[in-house]
């Protein structure tokens, strides 16, 4: 049944995605790692780290895509997700530490011994095991999102009054993190990682891991979301974005829908960010601002809205961007990305992958030899 | 509840709904008997739709009794629950999933399970094939159904839809302006579609179009402002002096 599933959803295009992620997972930590520093097409590990932040962006990109782009749910408060990840990755990654801490504590962490704390609290334990901040990483943003999307969608909160709440929810949680006693390090949160199950962070070696570990995770992210948006599920999704009462008149219980997309998508905004803290190597309540999750949601914009594909297009191509700008120009960028969120809008309203798609589909569909019949769905 | 609606399918008794002061639904009583098929006429505003919106579950009365099959109390149900009970509905503007394609359309309409776990594994048969392509036939979409719903013309969208309803296999079907915007040849076919339906299920129709209604040949009722006019057969129910004046006054 699953392996039908997922068969079903690798149209030839996304069988060539997938196998272009998992090519990427593999060539860049070799050309980092196996060619020598002076060889053309070696990749220096700063840029194998940068482009692994971007390939979390990406996941990030793509769980926004899912709700966004096939539900209709326009979350301004994904970053919540991503940063609740991050946390619980950072939380294992601080107590790995140990007593190579400032204050060499075998069990608190310097933010702890700093602020007097005599012992751990209780949301701490566990962490010092992977598998336990693994399940974590899946069960807090999820059960969160579970929670959230449970009243929300119960109480037919839509458009507009829920992307305000969801930016809400990510700014309340940005002044919780913010404080001290809330024990997970302030303003400053968590970092100065050492290791990451007994590799150090710092070797190229774990950047490359951590590296073809994110593409990996990006293109299994892709594969299931193609599977969900490809199934007679996702078509009732996709009903819910362009007519919710006809959805409901038709027997389907809209609320149950929204609540199973949008807590799978939180899931992966999950992933993204535990998969992003050991590569960036801290975080901080600043992963709550609410600029970061509509950044996320220009990315899917750009890209293309309901693509997938697009979502990752998206989110590598505005980081780039962004990287360049910020080197150059850096008082222009938050300028240069609200001109492009307004270009996109106003002449790409498809986005860069959806625009490519109606090009190719026209192209195809004007061609003279009628070796296939004009494809009417466009 | 009540035993005056022991034996019908429909039964609406004392319904009220006001919206901010205004009564859209004024102590309106209606019943419809199993396989009995109704056509609903009255002018702009009478409240056809809402009694709709009332019975589907979109819109809770203030007051009064909604009765499904004599004893189900349709007020205390929401949509999708009063959907899976039998009961289908097409709007008045036809709403249908336009980035789909026709096929698709009838697909998520058909008789199936409904819950999420069950759409994401679901895979479609050949029994769903022939239903699909049935359906298909009878709306005359069978050489539109790669199309994307969005292309179709109005009048294409209404019988989608009509089709949509079928697919669901209802014991009840709200039809909410079938005709509207259909050339005179089309707005006769959808007649006859539904008379055909009407063999084996309930229908309610609601329609401005009186040749429409002539050729439906059933007991009409005469909604205004809210309640209940007039009922009987089309001649009956126009010769009303009330009816008249409600139509000719305005
Ligand atoms: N949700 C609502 N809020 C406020 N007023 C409403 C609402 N729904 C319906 N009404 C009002 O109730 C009255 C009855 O409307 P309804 O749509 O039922 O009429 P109708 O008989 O279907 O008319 P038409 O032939 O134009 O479709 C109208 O005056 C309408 O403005
Ligand atoms: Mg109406």
């Amino acid at each position: 049944m699953i392996t039908g599933f997922l068969l079903n959803g690798f149209d030839t295009r996304a069988r060539v995605v997938f196998a272009l992620l998992i090519a990427i997972a593999i060539l860049v930590p070799a050309a980092n790692l196996l060619l020598p520093p002076d060889h053309p097409l070696h990749v220096p590990t700063y840029m194998v780290t940068l482009m692994g932040k971007y390939f979390a962006y990406a996941m990030l990109a793509l769980s926004v895509d899912l709700v966004w782009g096939y539900c209709g749910i326009l979350s301004l408060g994904h970053g919540a997700f991503f940063a609740l990840g991050g946390y619980a990755m950072g939380m294992y990654l601080m107590r790995q530490i140990g007593t190579r801490g400032v204050y060499a504590d075998p069990i608190l962490p310097d933010f702890m011994v700093f602020l007097n704390w005599k012992e751990l609290p209780w949301f701490w334990y566990g962490f010092d095991q992977f598998w336990f901040a693994a399940l974590m990483i899946v069960l807090v943003p999820g059960t969160l999102a579970f929670v959230f999307g449970w009243f929300a969608f119960r109480s037919r909160v839509t458009g507009v009054y829920l992307s305000i709440i969801t930016q809400a929810l990510t700014y309340a949680l940005l002044l919780a993190f913010f404080r001290n006693d809330m024990g997970f390090g302030g303003n400053n949160g968590l970092t100065d990682f050492k290791d990451i199950l007994g590799y150090n962070i710092q070797a190229d070696g774990t950047r490359a891991t951590l590296f073809a570990l994110t593409v990996l995770a990006v293109a299994i992210a892709f594969a299931l979301a193609s599977a969900v948006t490809r199934s007679k599920l996702g078509k009732v999704l996709v009903g819910v974005r362009d007519a919710e009462s006809r959805t409901r008149f038709l027997g389907y219980r809209v609320e149950n829908y929204k609540l199973f997309v949008w807590t799978l998508s939180a899931v992966m905004a999950g992933i993204a960010g535990a998969l992003y803290v050991p590569q960036i190597g801290i975080i901080n309540p600043s992963e709550f601002d609410p600029a970061n999750s509509i950044e996320a949601v220009i990315w899917v914009a750009v890209g293309g809205r309901g693509t997938l594909v697009g979502a990752i297009v998206g989110a590598i191509t505005v980081n780039f961007g962004k990287t360049w700008f910020t080197g150059a120009l850096p008082e222009l960028w938050l300028f240069a990305l609200g001109g492009l969120f307004i270009f996109v809008t106003l002449f790409l309203p498809k986005g860069i992958v959806g625009t490519v798609q109606a090009w190719w589909a026209g192209k195809r569909a004007s061609a003279p030899a009628a070796t296939l019949k004009p494809e009417p769905a466009e | 509840m009540t035993d005056k609606a022991e034996g019908t399918l429909l039964y609406l008794d004392g319904v009220n709904k006001t919206f901010d002061g205004f009564r859209a639904i004024n102590n309106l009583s209606l019943v419809l008997a199993p396989g009995e098929m109704r056509a609903i006429i009255g002018p702009n505003g009478a409240g056809k739709t809402t009694m709709m919106d009332i019975i589907t579950g979109k819109t809770k009365p203030d007051t009064g009794d909604v009765l499904f099959e004599g004893s189900t109390d349709l007020t205390r149900l929401d949509e999708a629950k009063i959907a899976n009970l039998g009961i289908g509905r097409k709007f008045q503007k036809p709403t249908v999933f336009e980035s789909h394609t026709v096929e698709d359309n009838i697909a998520l309409a058909l008789k199936a399970r409904r819950g999420p776990w069950a759409t994401l594994f679901h895979r479609t048969g050949k029994a769903e094939q022939d239903r699909i392509d049935e359906l298909l036939t009878t709306t005359r979409l069978i050489d539109k159904r790669r199309f994307l719903a969005a292309r179709l013309s109005h009048g294409q969208k209404q019988w989608l839809e009509i089709g949509m309803l079928l697919a669901q296999e209802p014991r009840l079907l709200l039809v909410d302006e079938p005709a509207a915007g259909m050339t005179d040849a089309e707005t006769a076919e959808t007649a006859i579609l539904l008379k055909e339906i009407a063999r084996t299920q309930s229908v309610v129709v609601v329609e401005h179009d009186m040749t429409f209604v002539r050729d439906l040949g059933v007991k009409v009722t005469v909604l205004h402002e809210g309640s209940v006019l007039a009922e009987g057969t089309l001649d009956a129910v126009s010769s009303n002096p009330k009816v008249v004046e409600v139509y000719l006054g305005r």
